[in-house]
C-alpha cells in the first residue's frame, strides 16, 4: 500500500515545476499564429478545427489545474463544463441585457461553486479516490439538467438553442466572428491562470501535489489549496462549457458534455503535458487533428468506401497506444517534446525558455 | 411489503454480478496495486469473442478456452509492454495507462468482432421461481451461485496455496518479495489472467442477461462505487457492497424516482459511496493502512 502514501518519491513526480518566463518571441509567434486563420477565412476551418480546440484548449486548462498543478485527479470534468453553459444560458434569459461576457463570466462562477461543492471530498481523501466523487459529478450533474426543465426553460427536448452571439453593435454570428470571440475569451482566461499558477496560489498547488504534509509543514493549508484549486478549475471549465455551447454548437444540451468528453480532456491533459500551459494547446490541436488526420489518411488508402465506425475504432486503438506511450516515454507530454526540439534546433530560442526544470 | 422484498432481492441478485466486476479489480489491485481501469472493456472483448466464436460454430468449452487463452495472451502483453515499462511510476499514471488499455480493448474487439448486438444463450434457463413466496428469476439465482462458487473458489486460491501466498507477498511489499525470490511479473501476469478470467464469466452471465453489446463495458462504472464502498481489498467486502449497491438503486429508483424522477440508477452508487468516502474511507471492510487522508 505503499505506493499511495506520500511519501513514495514516485507518486509525486506527476509534472515538473515550470516557471520560467517566456521569451516575448514566443509572444509574436503566437499572436501571427492566432491572426494567420482570418487571412485564409476559410469557414470550415473556424467553426469545425479552430474553435472546438481552442475551446477545448480552455478545457484541458481547467483541468490541469486541478490534475497538473494540485494533484487531484478529475473524471467530472464535462460535468463542470455543462453547468457552465447551462448557467451562462440561464443567466442571459433571466437578467436581459446581461452583456455576454458577463454571462459567460457569470457561468463560470456558478460552475466554480459547483465544483467547490464536488471537491469537498478531496479533504478527507486523495488520489483515485477522487475518480468517485468526480464521477459523481459526471453521473449527477446531466441527469440533474435533463431531469428539471426549468433548467432548460421548460424545453422538453432538454436541447436549446443559443441565442445569437452579439456584443452590443457587434455581430458575432459568423465563423469568423464566433473565432474572434473564442479566441479572445481564451486567451484572456489563459492569461489570467498562467499569471494564477506561477504566483503564490500555484505555488501552494504545486506544494500540495508534491507532497501535502510538506506543504502543511511550511504553512500552506492544503485543505484550502485543494478546494481553491476546484474552484478555479471548474471556473475555467464552466466558460469553457459556455463557449462550447454558445460558440460552437449553437445549441445547449447536456448530452455533449458526457463522460467521453472528460477523458478527451484528461488525454488532452496527458498527451500535452501535465502541469504547463502550453501543453493544453499541444494537446487540443492533437486530438482535433487525430481524427481529422486518420480519415484523411483512410480515404487516401482505402478510397471513400471505409466504414466510419472503423475509423471510429481504430481511432480509440490509436490512442489508446499513445496514451500508453506517452505516459511510458515522455511523461511530461508533447511540450517537453517540442521544448526539446525547439533546445536542439534553436538553441538561441531555449536559452532561457526552461526555467528551473531539472 | 412483498413487494419491496422483490425489488430488494432482484436488486441485490443484480448487485453480485456488480460484485463479480469489481472482484476482478481487486485481483489485480492486491497483485500489482493498480487500478484496473480497462475490467470493463477487459469484459467487453470476451463476451463479444466468445459469443461470435459460438456463432462460428464453435462448441462453448472450446470457445470459452479460446477466449480465456486470448485474455491470457492480453495479460502477458499488458505485463510485458505497459506493467513493466511503467514499474514504479505513481498509481495515477498507472490508472491512465489502464485507461489507454480500455480503449485498445474496446477498438480491438470492435474492430474484430463488429458493432452489433448479440443475444447469447449460455443454457440458464430464465423462469420465475418460486423462493419463500417471492418470485425470483432462475437465472438470477444461477448466476448468483456461479458467482459465490467464483469467490469461494478465489478465496480458497488466494488463502490456502503457494500461488495465493505470492499474491498477497507482492501486494504487502514488492520489493521484499522480489528479495526472497518470488517473479513479480509471473504474479502480476497470473493476477491479470485470473482477472481475465472473472471479466469472461461476467461477460458470459451479464451479455446472457442483457445482450453481448457495448453497455458491458460500462459496468465498470459500477464496480468502482462498489470497490470504494466495500474497501479495495477485501474480497467479502466487495459481496458484501455490490449486493447494498444493487439493492440500493433499485429501492431508489422505485421508491424514490416517483419523488424526485427517474434515472437515479445512473448516479445512486455514487453518491453512496462519496457518502461513504466522508465517513469511513476504508469501506466496509477495508484495511487500515489504505492511507487516505
Amino acid at each position: 500500500m505503499a505506493a499511495i502514501l506520500p511519501s513514495d518519491p514516485a507518486a509525486t513526480q506527476v509534472a515538473p515545476v515550470r516557471t520560467g518566463r517566456r521569451w516575448p518571441l514566443w509572444l509574436l509567434a503566437l499572436f501571427t499564429v492566432a491572426l494567420l486563420p482570418f487571412a485564409i477565412g476559410s469557414d470550415y476551418l473556424f467553426s469545425a478545427i479552430l474553435v472546438p480546440l481552442l475551446i477545448l484548449s480552455l478545457a484541458g486548462l481547467g483541468l490541469n489545474v486541478l490534475t497538473g498543478y494540485a494533484g487531484q485527479l478529475s473524471l467530472g470534468s464535462a460535468a463542470f463544463m455543462a453547468v457552465g453553459a447551462f448557467a451562462t444560458y440561464n443567466l442571459q434569459l433571466r437578467l436581459p441585457g446581461l452583456p455576454m461576457p458577463l454571462a459567460m463570466a457569470g457561468g463560470g462562477i456558478v460552475a466554480a461553486g459547483t465544483g467547490l461543492v464536488f471537491g469537498l471530498p478531496s479533504l478527507r481523501v486523495k488520489g483515485f479516490y477522487l475518480i468517485a466523487s468526480t464521477l459523481a459529478a459526471q453521473f449527477f450533474i446531466p441527469w440533474l439538467l435533463s431531469q428539471y426543465s426549468w433548467f432548460s426553460n421548460g424545453n422538453d427536448s432538454g436541447v436549446v438553442t443559443a441565442p445569437p452571439l452579439k456584443l452590443g453593435p457587434l455581430d458575432l454570428d459568423s465563423p469568423a466572428g464566433r473565432y474572434a470571440l473564442t479566441l479572445t475569451i481564451v486567451a484572456l482566461v489563459t492569461w489570467g491562470a498562467s499569471n494564477l499558477v506561477r504566483g503564490p496560489a500555484g505555488r501552494a498547488w504545486i506544494a500540495v501535489r508534491d507532497m501535502d504534509l510538506a506543504a502543511a509543514a511550511i504553512g500552506i493549508a492544503p485543505g484550502r489549496a485543494k478546494l481553491f484549486a476546484f474552484a478555479v478549475s471548474s471556473f475555467i471549465l464552466g466558460v469553457a462549457g459556455g463557449l462550447w455551447a454558445f460558440t460552437y454548437l449553437g445549441t445547449v444540451e447536456p448530452a455533449g458534455f458526457d463522460l467521453d468528453r472528460s477523458f478527451q480532456i484528461l488525454f488532452i491533459v496527458i498527451i500535452g503535458g501535465l502541469g504547463s500551459i502550453r501543453g493544453n494547446f499541444l494537446g487540443a490541436a492533437f486530438i482535433v487533428l487525430l481524427p481529422v488526420g486518420l480519415s484523411i489518411a483512410a480515404g487516401v488508402l482505402a478510397g471513400s468506401q471505409v466504414d466510419p465506425a472503423l475509423i471510429e475504432n481504430i481511432q480509440k486503438v490509436i490512442f489508446g497506444i499513445l496514451i500508453i506511450f506517452f505516459l511510458i516515454v515522455e511523461p511530461d507530454g508533447l511540450t517537453t517534446l517540442v521544448d526539446r526540439a525547439l533546445r536542439t534546433q534553436f538553441r538561441w530560442i531555449g536559452s532561457r525558455k526552461s526555467g528551473n526544470q531539472e | 411489503m412483498s413487494f419491496f422484498l422483490n425489488v430488494l432481492v432482484g436488486g441485490a441478485l443484480a448487485g453480485v454480478m456488480y460484485a463479480l466486476v469489481a472482484i476482478g479489480f481487486v485481483l489485480i489491485y492486491r497483485a500489482s496495486g493498480v487500478f484496473n481501469f480497462a475490467q470493463g472493456t477487459m469484459i467487453l472483448f470476451a463476451a463479444l469473442t466468445f459469443a461470435n466464436l459460438v456463432e462460428m460454430g464453435a462448441p462453448m468449452l472450446l470457445a470459452f478456452l479460446v477466449t480465456f487463452a486470448l485474455l491470457i495472451g492480453s495479460a502477458f502483453l499488458t505485463e510485458r509492454l505497459v506493467l513493466r515499462p511503467l514499474a514504479n511510476r505513481s498509481v495515477i499514471t498507472l490508472f491512465l495507462a489502464t485507461l489507454g488499455l480500455s480503449y485498445i480493448f474496446e477498438g480491438v474487439a470492435q474492430i474484430a468482432w463488429g458493432t452489433q448486438v448479440h443475444s447469447l444463450d449460455i443454457g440458464l434457463p430464465d423462469e420465475p421461481v418460486d423462493l419463500f413466496g417471492l418470485s425470483i428469476s432462475s437465472f438470477d439465482l444461477a448466476a448468483t451461485a456461479i458467482a459465490a462458487l467464483l469467490v469461494v473458489g478465489l478465496a480458497l486460491l488466494t488463502g490456502r496455496t503457494g500461488l495465493g501466498l505470492a499474491l498477497r507477498a507482492v501486494a504487502a511489499d514488492p520489493l521484499a518479495a522480489l528479495s526472497i525470490g518470488i517473479r513479480q511479473e509471473r504474479v502480476t501476469v497470473i493476477a491479470w489472467s485470473l482477472a481475465g478470467f472473472v471479466a469472461l464469466v461476467a461477460g458470459l452471465l451479464w451479455g446472457a442477461r442483457s445482450g453481448v453489446q457495448f453497455s458491458l463495458a460500462l459496468i465498470v462504472l459500477k464496480a468502482l462505487p462498489v470497490l470504494i464502498i466495500g474497501g479495495f481489498t477485501s474480497v467479502g467486502g466487495v459481496i458484501v457492497a455490490g449486493i447494498v449497491v444493487g439493492a440500493g438503486e433499485k429501492l431508489a429508483e422505485i421508491f424514490l424516482g416517483p419523488v424526485i424522477g427517474s434515472g437515479i440508477e445512473n448516479w445512486f452508487a455514487y453518491v453512496l459511496a462519496l457518502l461513504f468516502l466522508m465517513i469511513r474511507p476504508t469501506g466496509l471492510f477495508g484495511q487500515r493502512d489504505l492511507a487516505r487522508i
